[in-house]
């Protein structure tokens, strides 16, 4: 009875079916951690996480192949265009990896399927959170993800620094996520309407409400970026998380928040772009610095590329900052290989956490490039690419992202970028300098327990991420295409 | 065929690389496979050159394909006449220092000798590449190997050298990408062969500055003694005779060539500092106490000079300055390699610890003696052409110039002569065991193809100086912009 008066939308699946594949497998996994014995449950678990994200993936790739032109859905409640589906791709692809990384750690056997259930839900809440085009959704996806970010941070209670790492986490989370609110509901009074498209529509310029509620906005994005100054819970919840979370969180949590971030920015707020270009302009140089600076003095490795990933988010803001096509199609292709790298580096981590047991340091990473040669050279090529080094995608996305700012006038962004990548030369090239160029006696050759475990799954995923961090040095056409195709959504 | 010989010379190490970084062989056998690669590699070269024609100022062996059209970026390599001597005395240098390294019996070859050769991959590149991101690429992918080389088989310093090496120059090759990144969207295309000139002064200075660094010029010379007395000898050879070419290249083919203007402005101040290097470094050679220290502090002394004849805007400065480029090429790779072979008999290179090492080593002596005789430029020696044409050709920019440039020749001969005699000569030093070698087989044989090298362009210096830009218009073509 009732349902015939609730005037029901039409929903589109299809363009939903990112975020449901990943959702049912959230829920077939919640009854694996019930229904299937103890002891094939890890390996059921994983491969069944491992399919939902590989579903995701199959359909993000057709909904980017099907939707050339963009359109709204669900009465206004989300986008189907390529600038989601490009990044729900990515996303997809940093869930597959990081269940590959997973496979082999030493989890609480009772908590293994749920972690795995809180792994695919997060998948699907960013999955939801990049399509979302009102500030309802937009909302409701960032808490979907971050509830289930928090509980994974703080999963492996026998870790040390893990429990104060989710609740770091959440803490300030919550903040980042009140603010958020808070700037939508400023937003929602000033102009009356929810959806991005009408917000720009209303036209309230620079009227104060309207500017302090997308300032914000912005800083509640900007947490989840980990851009600086709203950074302060990253190096703590990366330290302190799994390293396979840390692999998910710099990964897909930051693609997430930048590619919404640039959406929320163009789409609702073009009057404002004078006011908004230059206070992501002003982050990205904060970020910059204070996560090259910081990274400098670190000796844990996890803190290293934590502090790496706030200086991240700053070149990556600048795209932001540039706004312009270039801009969009500069951030979409710095993601690939950042999302690589930064898999790719964690997994690394987890490898040698796994072979000694205790936190990994700059002094017991010694020697480690020559025992295992593959993950050895795996992690130089990631820091290479981080550093902004040819060979590496990472080289063509800094140009890219210099490139916009230099497009639209921000030729001082290029100042900054430079400083801050001779910065990071430093604590980039000490990671190889502490894996190959130590004396014999001072390596820690015989890990505890006999020799180190194969980790044959975790080769595969740094496999992909070498083959994808390299392979977009030399492939820039053909993705550069994509993120053409996708950038052109945004109002630019 | 011929379009691919400059493509292939680029990928051929760098597929040696590869195959040796995973090849299932002994570590010995990956040193002959990579030595095979090296020499393969000079075949390769002679090739190209054979079927060069030296008459044409075009640019040759050219391929191009775009890499990303959206900004203009390809993949363009090529070779002007002098790029191809810089490539052969690359692959020879290259060659000689890689056999060394087999010959000396690197420990973990495999790393050691898929770096060696990657390295050879990029220094190609880099005289090769047309288009500036390109070029860019190849300029930084060379530092990462020689990182590796220098901070894993190097010395008890090695840490700080590294340290120090990486500093210099990743600051000086990121101000160059921000004027790359400016300069390309500036003209729309990044393709050397069409970029316009530019009249940017700030363009210009971070182009200089990071060449200058590389080269090294002062006052930008400070990561040196660090990187040459730690490294290997075979990589101080690669770094002083190859690597610094690299700066010297830059400075001609893009700083001088795309701003003609601002060169022209600027051409005192880069005087002023080329005479300084010059003088300064014989100065310092001349009282540098060990053998590398003379050889590296007469590198900055050549790069001086080189840079002088570069800024002399004649035809004789620019055929001087690559004759002299690929003249000190040999020189100093020769000279570092010899350092190496004397500190593995002695274990040192003071020269109070040394002397007298003539006595009974007829080749070791004579094999330095014709070396030094090279470096001190007396005439008829190839070293003597390429710094006659230097200086006469900067006699044109004022009498002064080429005045220091003729004093600094009596520095070289005094730094030369001490050198020689410190090892040679005296009594026998308490570092030199009467037990110690003479010169084997396999060092001679890494050395005297490098002599025979400088020997041969003593007989024949034209080959390079006249052939070096297409019919002697090295003026004209260079401040067109080398472009067609």
């Amino acid at each position: 009875m009732i349902l015939a008066v609730i005037n029901k939308p039409h929903v589109d699946w299809f363009a939903l079916a990112p975020s449901l594949a990943l959702l049912t497998a959230a829920g077939v996994l919640l009854m694996v951690a019930v229904f299937v014995p103890r002891k094939p449950r890890a390996a059921v678990a994983a491969s069944l996480a491992f399919a939902g994200f590989a579903a995701s993936l199959v359909w993000a790739v057709l909904l980017d192949v099907k939707s050339p032109h963009a359109t709204t859905l669900v009465h206004d409640a989300i986008f189907r265009d390529r600038w989601a589906a490009l990044a729900q791709v990515l996303i997809a692809g940093s869930g597959a990896v990081t269940v590959l990384i997973s496979a082999r750690e030493r989890w609480r056997e009772e908590h293994v399927a749920e972690y795995y259930a809180l792994l695919t839900a997060a998948g699907a809440g960013m999955a939801f959170f990049v399509q979302a085009s009102n500030l309802m959704t937009l909302f409701l996806g960032l808490e979907w993800f971050s509830i289930a970010l928090y509980v994974l941070s703080a999963i492996d209670i026998d870790l040390i620094g893990s429990l104060e790492a989710g609740l770091k986490y959440l803490i300030i989370g919550a903040v980042g996520s009140a603010t958020l609110l808070f700037g939508s509901a400023l937003v929602y009074g000033e102009t009356g309407q929810l959806s991005f498209d009408r917000i720009a529509a209303a036209g309230h310029g620079h009227d104060a409400m309207l500017v302090v509620g997308l300032a914000m906005i912005i800083a509640g994005l900007a947490f989840k970026s980990s851009a600086a100054p709203f950074h302060m819970w990253t190096p703590d919840a990366y330290q302190g998380a799994p390293t396979p979370v840390t692999a998910f969180m710099s990964s897909a949590t930051k693609i997430a928040a930048l590619v919404v971030t640039y959406r929320v920015l163009a789409t609702a707020f073009p009057h404002d772009q004078s006011l908004w270009r230059y206070a992501i302009a002003v982050i990205a140089c904060i970020s910059l610095a204070w996560g090259n600076i910081g990274a400098l003095v670190q000796r844990n490795v996890k803190r290293i590329f934590a502090y790496s990933s706030v200086s991240h988010a700053g070149f990556m803001l600048i795209a932001v900052a540039a706004a312009n096509q270039l801009g969009g199609r500069a951030l979409q292709y710095y993601l690939i290989p950042y999302a690589a790298m930064s898999l790719g580096a964690f997994a690394i981590v987890a490898v040698r956490e796994r072979e000694l047991g205790v936190p990994v340091t700059l002094e017991n990473l010694a020697g480690f490039g020559w025992e295992r040669p593959f993950f050895g050279v795996a992690m130089w090529v990631f820091v290479l690419g981080f550093l902004g080094f040819p060979l590496t995608g990472g080289f063509i996305g800094k140009f890219y992202v210099f490139a916009a700012a230099y497009d639209h006038g921000m030729w001082w962004l290029i100042v900054a970028g430079v400083i801050a990548t001779m910065i990071s030369a430093y604590y980039y090239l000490g990671v190889v300098r502490a894996m190959y160029f130590r004396d014999a006696a001072e390596l820690q050759l015989a890990p505890a327990g006999g020799s180190p475990p194969r980790e044959l799954v975790l080769g595969i995923g740094v496999a992909i991420c070498l083959v994808v961090t390299v392979g977009s040095f030399f492939a820039v056409q053909p993705l550069i295409d994509v993120a053409r195709s996708a950038a052109r959504v945004l109002p630019l | 065929m011929q379009h691919w010989l400059t493509t292939i010379l680029i990928v051929l190490p760098v597929a040696g690389a590869l195959v040796v970084a995973v090849a299932p062989f002994p570590g010995y056998w990956l040193g002959s496979l990579a030595a095979l690669v090296s020499l393969v590699e000079v075949g390769v070269w002679i090739t190209a050159a054979s079927k060069f024609s030296f008459g044409d100022p075009a640019l040759q062996f050219s391929q191009n394909h775009a890499w990303f059209s959206d900004l203009h970026v390809s993949y363009h390599v090529g070779q002007y006449a002098f790029s191809l001597w810089l490539v052969g005395m690359t692959v020879v240098v290259m060659a000689a220092c890689t056999i060394y390294g087999w010959w000396a019996g690197r420990d973990r070859a495999r790393a050691y000798f898929a770096l060696m050769l990657l390295t050879t991959g990029a220094i190609v590149g880099v005289f090769t590449a047309q288009d500036l991101l390109l070029f860019y690429a190849f300029f930084e992918a060379m530092l990462i190997p020689l990182y590796v080389l220098i901070g894993v088989w190097g010395g008890a310093g090695r840490m700080r050298a590294t340290l120090t090496f990486v500093i210099y120059t990743v600051v000086g090759s990121l101000l160059m990408l921000a004027a790359i990144i400016v300069y390309g969207l500036q003209q729309g295309t990044f393709d050397l062969t069409r970029m316009g000139p530019s009249d940017s002064t700030w363009l210009f200075l971070g182009f200089v500055f990071a060449f200058a660094i590389k080269s090294p010029l002062f006052p930008f010379h400070g990561w040196l003694p660090g990187a040459y007395r730690e490294s290997p000898p075979e990589v101080s050879a690669v770094l002083s005779g190859v690597v610094s070419k690299a700066g010297l290249y830059g400075l001609l083919r893009i700083a001088i060539a795309k701003f003609p203007n601002v060169v022209d402005d600027w051409r005192v101040v880069l005087l002023v500092l080329a005479s300084i290097s010059l003088v300064y470094g014989s100065l310092l050679a001349f009282r540098a106490p060990d053998f590398r220290g003379v050889v590296m502090y007469s590198s900055l002394a050549q790069s001086g000079l080189i840079v002088l004849g570069l800024l002399a805007n004649n035809d004789l400065g620019f055929e001087g300055a690559v004759l002299q480029m690929v003249n000190h090429g040999l020189i100093s790779a020769a000279l570092f390699l010899i350092a190496g072979m004397i500190e593995r008999r002695t274990s040192t290179g003071e020269f109070a610890l040394l002397g007298g090492m003539a006595r009974g080593r007829p080749a070791l002596s004579t094999v330095l003696m014709t070396i030094g005789i090279i470096t001190l430029a007396v005439p008829l020696s190839t070293s003597f052409a390429g710094e006659f044409l230097i200086l006469a050709g900067v006699f044109t920019q004022g009498w002064a110039w080429a005045a220091i440039g003729a004093g600094a020749m009596v520095l070289a001969a005094m730094y030369a002569l001490r050198l020689v005699s410190a090892v040679l000569h005296r009594d026998t030093g308490p570092a030199v065991p009467d037990s110690a070698l003479d010169l084997r087989l396999g060092e001679l044989a890494v050395v005297v193809p490098l002599l025979l090298c400088l020997v041969g362009l003593s007989a024949w210096p034209n080959l390079i100086s006249g052939h070096a830009f297409g019919g002697n218009h090295a003026q004209s073509s260079i401040n067109r912009g080398l472009s067609p």
